[in-house]
């Protein structure tokens, strides 16, 4: 008991002590000090020390940038939700009053939400392997120090520098049904014509194929990146161990390329929930059944079919599956320290 | 000579040989994937220099002979993108510059001072570059029609000279990108301000400097490259950007239309799409992003990669 008493007195003292020193070095304050009783000094050296702290100082660098992302990526967030709560339809102010989870319901039992759905996992899983393979592919090609390394990562990564808007007339002029150019390649082949951007059992996988030609060189980004970090002797040794170039990059660099892996798959995760623009270029508001997707069916259902409240309600949830993908990534990066 | 002599030269021959080979087949798929990655890009712009008839009866990635050679659909879709090229720059440049300045405060703070907490807060930052903009976009043309409504409030400016009504609607793209920009760049900018070294700031603070002249005298000076980095991802991201143009400035005739709202809408009748002139809007609104691209290829790398 004693000794508790003993420890919070000293830890008293000790914090008297410390900002006493400290200020005793500018010469005004101290006689300020001195001549106060003993609790004005602590709580005005208090107040002093919560100024000077770097937490104080700091606020006016990052409070401003704060407070606008935080009012409109998490303000939007709790809005919308409270939106998705309301039957807020059509024209008019909404009503926030009576609320409920009948939008929610409304989803269950939405056919299309289920078809919308399995068509964003496709296209999620699909597009995100397609990307990592390639991607590999086109870093283990560059890494071979071949000339003029930087100019074809240059022509590699351009389609990413572009709009989606602008892709897409690309890619619905290399899909036409007549002329287009995937069409006469297949044709050389003895197959087809296929409608790419008509056949419900064609169309996501057009898609898909398109977007990883735009997004394929950002993981060889990343993975160049990766592989530059790898210690040259690592090769050496397992040169010296006689194993070939695949058995070498089997073995020993892809297992270490991991950590790019994981970051370049959570961007390719959340880039292929946004693809709205590209579908949105290509059909406009209502895709061809068999590559409508969540984003797409959520812009509609609020944007053109005015079902606002219904809207936010899938906001919601291909805000919660996000969630779901970013939240274990950012604890790892943390317990790894990256943050 | 001797036998072993010949079997020497047989052997280093033959690797030579491999080697050679091997040098040939990686060459030839790198130049594969060249063509595959260009393709589209290239049958896009023969495409547009095309007649109707040279589309129809050309291959489309041939070049149109003489006679099936035309400017009119670039001019065409000069006219009818140039002023969305406008607005577009209009409200780019300064949520870049914004997005920038506020990056690089953020970082500053949540980086090179200590204290408890920040990693939350640097945390929320983050996730703030994973957000779905579908989660934000019905609060936030609620926020910028029915709430805020610049047009109505700020329009005793519309009658000033160089203002019009849709330089409102360029304000709430403005503020909308900074915003949503903030996330990214901050991350951006950290990167750097981790590698910076603890002992500056220390020894900065020890000389009595305050946190704003350590920023203004130290920092910035050394973030120089980081802000050409950021300038040349933050233009091309913004430029490039669909959803927020849709559901802010709504229709492709609005005033305040931007480049890739109306390329959405290009050359679209009932007898079909025309096709020479989608692809001639389609380059001409990626324009400033390729140029930007082309001069900077290594910075837009940098930035890509956080």
């Amino acid at each position: 008991m004693k000794r508790i008493f003993r420890q919070i007195v000293t830890r008293l003292r000790d914090r008297q002590d410390g900002p006493d020193e400290a200020i005793q070095t500018d010469g005004g304050v101290t006689a300020d000090g001195v001549t106060a009783d003993g609790t004005e000094t602590v709580t005005r050296t208090r107040l002093r020390r919560f100024i000077d702290s770097e937490f104080v100082q700091s606020a006016p660098f990052w409070v401003p940038p704060f407070v606008l992302m935080g009012f409109f990526v998490y303000g939007a967030i709790g809005w919308n939700f409270w939106i998705s709560l309301t039957d807020y339809s059509g024209f008019g102010a909404i009503d926030y009053t009576s609320l409920s989870l009948d939008n929610y319901w409304a989803m269950l039992n939405d056919p299309q939400i289920i078809e919308v759905t399995q068509n964003t996992f496709v296209l999620l899983v699909a597009f995100t392997l397609a990307c990592l393979v390639v991607g590999l592919l086109l870093a283990i090609l560059l890494d071979r120090k071949i000339r003029f390394g930087t100019g074809f990562r240059t022509i590699y990564l351009l389609p990413f520098s572009l709009s989606f808007i602008v892709t897409a007339q690309f890619w619905m002029w290399m899909y036409n049904f007549e002329v287009g150019i995937v069409n006469r390649t297949v044709g050389a082949f003895g197959l087809g014509p296929y409608s790419w951007l008509g056949d419900p059992g064609l169309v996501l996988w057009s898609v898909i194929f398109a977007l990883v030609w735009q997004f394929s060189g950002y993981t060889m980004v990343i993975y160049l990146a990766a592989l530059r970090a790898i210690p040259t002797d690592q090769y050496e040794a397992a040169r010296a161990d006689g194993a070939g170039t695949l058995k070498m990059y089997w073995r020993v660099i892809i297992p270490q390329l991991k950590p790019a892996m994981v970051s370049a798959s959570v961007v390719l995760v959340l880039f292929a929930l946004k693809a709205f623009d590209f579908l949105y270029a290509i059909w406009g508001w209502r895709p061809r059944r068999g590559a409508d997707i969540l984003a797409t069916k959520m812009v509609r259902e609020a944007f053109q079919r005015q079902e606002w409240a219904y809207g936010a309600s899938i906001a919601l949830f291909l805000f919660v599956l996000s969630l779901a993908i970013i939240t274990p990534y950012l604890y790892q990066q943390y317990r790894q320290g990256n943050l | 000579m001797s036998e072993a002599t010949i079997d020497v030269d047989e052997t280093e021959r033959s690797l030579r040989e491999r080697v050679r080979l091997r040098t040939v087949a990686l060459y030839s798929a790198v130049l594969a994937l060249v063509v595959f990655y260009m393709i589209p890009i290239q049958s896009g712009l023969v495409t547009s220099f095309k007649t109707s008839r040279a589309v129809r009866e050309t291959a489309p990635f041939v070049p149109p002979g003489l006679e099936g050679f035309t400017l009119g659909k670039w001019e065409f879709a000069f006219s009818a993108l140039s002023d969305g090229m406008f607005n577009s720059l209009l409200f780019t440049i300064p949520s870049t510059i914004l997005c920038a300045i506020f990056g690089s405060m953020a970082a500053y703070g949540l980086t090179l001072a200590k204290w408890r907490g920040q990693i939350f807060v640097f945390a929320l930052f983050i996730a703030g570059i994973f957000i779905p903009y579908q989660a934000v976009i019905i609060p936030l043309s609620e926020f910028w029609n029915v709430w805020v409504d610049l047009e109505a409030r700020l329009g005793f400016l519309w009658g000033l000279p160089l203002l019009a009504r849709k330089h409102a609607t360029i304000m709430e793209l403005i503020v909308t990108h900074t915003a949503y920009g903030i996330p990214i760049v901050t991350v951006l900018f950290r990167a750097q301000y981790k590698s910076m070294s603890r002992e500056m700031m220390e020894a900065a603070k020890l000389d009595g400097a305050s946190m704003w002249r350590t920023y203004r005298r130290i920092i910035l000076p050394l973030s120089v490259p980081m802000f050409a980095v950021v300038f040349i991802f933050q233009f091309t991201q913004i430029w490039n950007e669909f959803l927020f143009s849709l559901i802010i400035i709504q229709s492709v005739s609005d005033p305040a239309a931007s480049v890739t709202l109306i390329l959405s809408g290009l050359g679209e009748a009932l007898e079909g799409v025309d096709f020479p002139l989608r692809m001639a809007g389609a380059f001409i609104s990626a324009l400033p992003t390729l140029i930007v691209y082309v001069l900077f290829a290594d910075k837009f790398a940098e930035g890509v990669r956080v």
